[in-house]
């Protein structure tokens, strides 16, 4: 019998997954994998946070719990918890109950269930996104019916944020388009509005009737302030307007793979937030029915204990400080041996990734010469660096800057 | 910018005008959504504080003292999961051990199939997701085509495929009067659809009915449907559930594999291993060859990354260890017999007790039907007295969750059930 899906190809491999998969091919005792934006320790091994083993010991030596189907929205104290986290203890938003949160598939399923949301009763069908942005980004908004727009955000000249053409754009959108906005920590660029630009941004969207959704991947990252890594968002949700919110414990939990997050909708009225929580349930039963419960318990288990979240904030600063203290060895690898142009991005750029600025050409040739793995846009995970590793990604960096084309 | 034009005719620019204390919310029109009607029933059980109420509702396992359980299988590959591995990402196609325990279940411990690399398989987020994966799948790559979906169905199947936009008809599959298969017209409807459809099949313990084909009424629907050039996709959520015996209860699929389908099936271990919340299961596609397997497969990959990346790690470790350890996989079986008998007994006391208080009808449907539901042949009306009399709750549908039933309640369920139908 002939299959229907005879005439099928093969699909490309995913451009940033793909990486990981070269990596893994590769033989070299020296290569690096500086591609999929996963924490590493000094000595290059994945990190479960101590509270994390903590929270899992509690969960499996408890005698009564159960693995029942969690509510269509998830786990209801981890929701409040989560919204708590990204909109402050004390949020006015909170306590009015005008907040509708889901927990989600880590910040891929947070976005995808928000733009469904969106496709569905919403009546604007388009969202911007900043030119670059995560890969993913197009895909979960196309598939979920949205069409996709970008806005000016990076400036290659200066290696930092295109301010003036991201407020022209903005400017231009239509009145009620979804504007994406990356909290905290930009990926793939780590370039961050100063907070005088946020509130800037604030005020041209609210002023066009934009709709704000932020992918906020990176709370406690990118400062190793919780509070402060949260501040955009927290500004937006002051002035009383709405907004939605995708938030990921994969990174600043390291629950990577347990695909724990949320999508928080901040609405006007408690009533609305209530409509809207209804209609949530419709977009995630036909998804997956209801979300996984493991991840979603560890995360609760440590935001509720206050002992447990004060362990949790030193291992997050202790990451964060290691990325930053990366960035400067790094800096003044390059800078000591002298190699040509201005890499002051990379102690000005912050959270896991640094646009290094190299071209897809230097990127192939440091695969080939030097077995380091970044994605074709220069991106590198500061994160997979160690004191160890500096030297030689500057060495090939060096290389890569100063052959003859 | 949105300019209109004022009474006196000027430009007014009202975007300069309408900040966000101005606006009212952008979601003023949206209605609130109707509970889901599975899901909806626990929700209002739990909501209720008389003490004999009895949730026959959501098709979750209960022991025979109404309580959740946790295999003890589970337990063990869970003290071996806590605090030894590391919670990186699993590939977008999810734990590569887990699917390949997964498929033997399905296609056979030495199949053939699985040798020869041609099914396409991906971890799922369960039988919902892995069946969500599909419908995306289906619509991507057969865009013209369309799904048959039995009459009645899990009522979540409807809102899979429309929210992929995959059109859907329905088949004849319940027969009301006599409460069991309406296979003539189930065949009529076979022959009549386009050739070419994609027909969604129950391979054992169909929900909501728990009414399945014969063995010689498998065969003949698997002629048909290869007469037509059908695709046949199986939602298989209950192997090992319905007989007690995984290899028995994958009997439907056997045979279309000997036929030389070249089926899709999506697997879920929430109910038969318990891991209900973990969201745990498998989408395998059957393809021609291994070239076009890993084609299939790196698409359902494209499908998966926009939806949530990778499927979670958790559960997916939880089923490797026990389907790759022989003792754990020996004790799995075991647990799984245990609790199909339990439900099997429990259909056994359900009839007789109705049978004993004189009911006039006919309940031999309880002990013919099979898996965890039994469709009662309740009127909503009937269901709505039971729920507001006797606080019992199941769906309106008339469908019971005969894992919610007990040696403890079994009595009084039936006893509520006979008042509400012994006048006919």
């Amino acid at each position: 019998m002939d299959s229907v899906f005879a005439a099928i190809v093969q699909a490309p491999e995913d451009p940033i997954l793909g990486v990981t998969v070269a990596y893994n091919k590769d033989q070299s005792p020296v290569k690096l994998n500086l591609g999929v934006g996963a924490y590493r320790t000094e000595e290059g091994k994945p990190l479960v946070l101590n509270v994390v083993r903590k929270a899992e010991q509690l969960l499996v030596n408890d005698q009564y719990r159960v693995k029942e189907y969690l509510p269509i929205l998830g786990l209801a104290e981890f929701n409040k918890l989560s919204a708590k986290l990204i909109l402050g203890d004390d949020s006015p938003a909170i306590q009015r109950n005008r907040v509708a949160t889901a927990q989600c598939l880590s910040g891929t399923g947070s976005l995808r269930v928000g733009a469904e949301f969106l496709a569905k009763h919403y009546h604007e069908h388009t969202i911007y996104i900043p030119q670059p942005s995560w890969g993913n980004h197009l895909k979960v908004f196309t598939m979920a019916g949205l069409s996709v727009k970008t806005y000016s955000y990076y400036d290659p000249t200066t290696r930092g944020l295109n301010f003036r053409g991201l407020l022209e754009d903005l400017g231009a959108a239509p009145a009620g388009a979804v504007v994406l906005l990356h909290a905290c920590a930009h990926n793939p660029t780590g370039v961050d509005p100063t907070v005088e630009q946020w509130e800037q941004i604030r005020k041209l969207i609210r002023s066009k009737g934009l709709l704000p959704f932020f992918d906020s991947a990176y709370q406690g990252f990118a400062s190793g302030s919780l509070d402060a890594d949260a501040q955009p968002v927290r500004m937006f949700v002051a002035d009383g307007g709405e907004c939605f919110i995708a938030q990921s414990y994969a990174k600043n939990m390291g629950l990577y793979g347990e695909r724990v997050g949320a999508l928080s909708i901040v609405c006007k009225a408690a009533d609305v937030a209530s409509r809207v929580e209804s209609q949530l349930k419709l977009v995630i039963r036909p998804m997956y029915s209801n979300p996984p419960i493991h991840g979603a318990s560890i995360a609760s288990t440590i935001l509720k204990n206050s002992d447990m979240y004060n362990e949790w904030k030193i291992e997050l600063k202790a990451m964060a400080d290691r990325i930053i203290s990366m960035r400067k060895q790094l800096f003044d690898a390059l800078t000591a041996k002298g190699t040509p142009g201005d890499w002051s991005h990379i102690i000005k750029q912050i959270g896991m990734f640094t646009f290094t600025g190299l071209n897809g050409d230097q990127v192939a040739f440091m695969t080939k010469e030097y077995h380091i793995y970044m994605t074709s846009d220069g991106r590198i995970s500061m994160a997979g660096l160690s004191s160890g590793t500096v030297p030689h990604l500057a060495d090939a960096i060096h290389a890569a800057v100063t052959r003859a084309s | 910018m949105a300019i209109s034009r004022g009474l006196s005719g000027r430009m007014i620019d009202r975007s300069a005008v309408v900040g966000a204390r101005y606006m009212s919310s952008w979601w003023r029109s949206v209605q609130p959504a109707p509970k889901d009607p599975i899901l909806g029933v626990t929700e209002a059980f739990m909501a209720d504080p008389n003490p004999d109420k009895v949730n026959v509702g959501v098709g979750a396992y209960r022991d025979d003292n109404g309580k959740p359980v946790v295999l003890e299988c589970v337990r063990e590959a869970e003290r071996r999961v806590a605090g030894n591995l590391n919670m990186e990402y699993l590939p977008m196609g999810g734990s590569v051990k887990m699917v390949e325990e997964t498929l033997k279940l399905a296609y056979g411990e030495n199949s053939e199939l699985i040798k020869d690399r041609r099914i396409a398989a991906v971890q799922a987020l369960s039988g919902t997701g892995a069946c969500r994966l599909f419908a995306d799948f289906q619509k991507r790559f057969c865009p013209n085509s369309q799904i048959y979906i039995p009459v009645p169905t899990w009522s979540n199947h409807h809102n899979i495929w429309r929210d992929a936009h995959v059109p859907q008809k329905t088949y004849h599959y319940y027969h009301p009067e006599s409460r069991g298969l309406d296979f003539a017209a189930m065949i009529d409807d076979i022959k009549n659809a386009p050739n070419g459809s994609f027909f969604l099949l129950h391979p054992c313990a169909h929900n909501p009915t728990g009414v399945d084909p014969t063995e010689e009424q498998w065969r003949e629907i698997s002629h048909h449907i290869k007469v037509k050039g059908h695709f046949p996709f199986f939602d298989m959520a209950y192997q090992g559930f319905a007989s007690g015996d995984p290899e028995r209860d994958a009997k439907s699929i056997r045979i279309f594999l000997e036929d030389g389908h070249h089926i899709g099936i999506a697997q879920s271990y929430a109910k038969n291993m318990g891991l209900y919340g973990q969201r745990v299961g498998c989408l395998s596609v059957l393809c021609e060859d291994e070239k076009q397997a890993v084609a299939v497969k790196s698409q359902l990959q494209q499908l998966a990354r926009p939806m949530y990346s990778n499927p979670p790690v958790h559960g997916a470790l939880i089923v490797s260890i026990i389907l790759g350890d022989p003792d754990l996989k020996k004790l799995w079986l075991k647990e799984v017999k245990i609790m199909a008998d339990r439900i099997i007994g429990m259909r056994t006391a359900l009839r007789g007790n109705l049978e004993k208080l004189g009911s006039p009808l006919s309940w031999q449907h309880i002990t013919n039907q099979i898996g965890m539901f039994c469709y009662s042949g309740l009127t909503p009306e009937q269901v709505d007295r039971l729920t507001n009399e006797f606080h019992i709750y199941m769906t309106r549908n008339g469908r019971i969750s005969m894992a919610g039933v007990t040696t403890g309640n079994v009595e009084y369920l039936a006893n509520a059930i006979h008042q509400v139908s012994k006048s006919g």
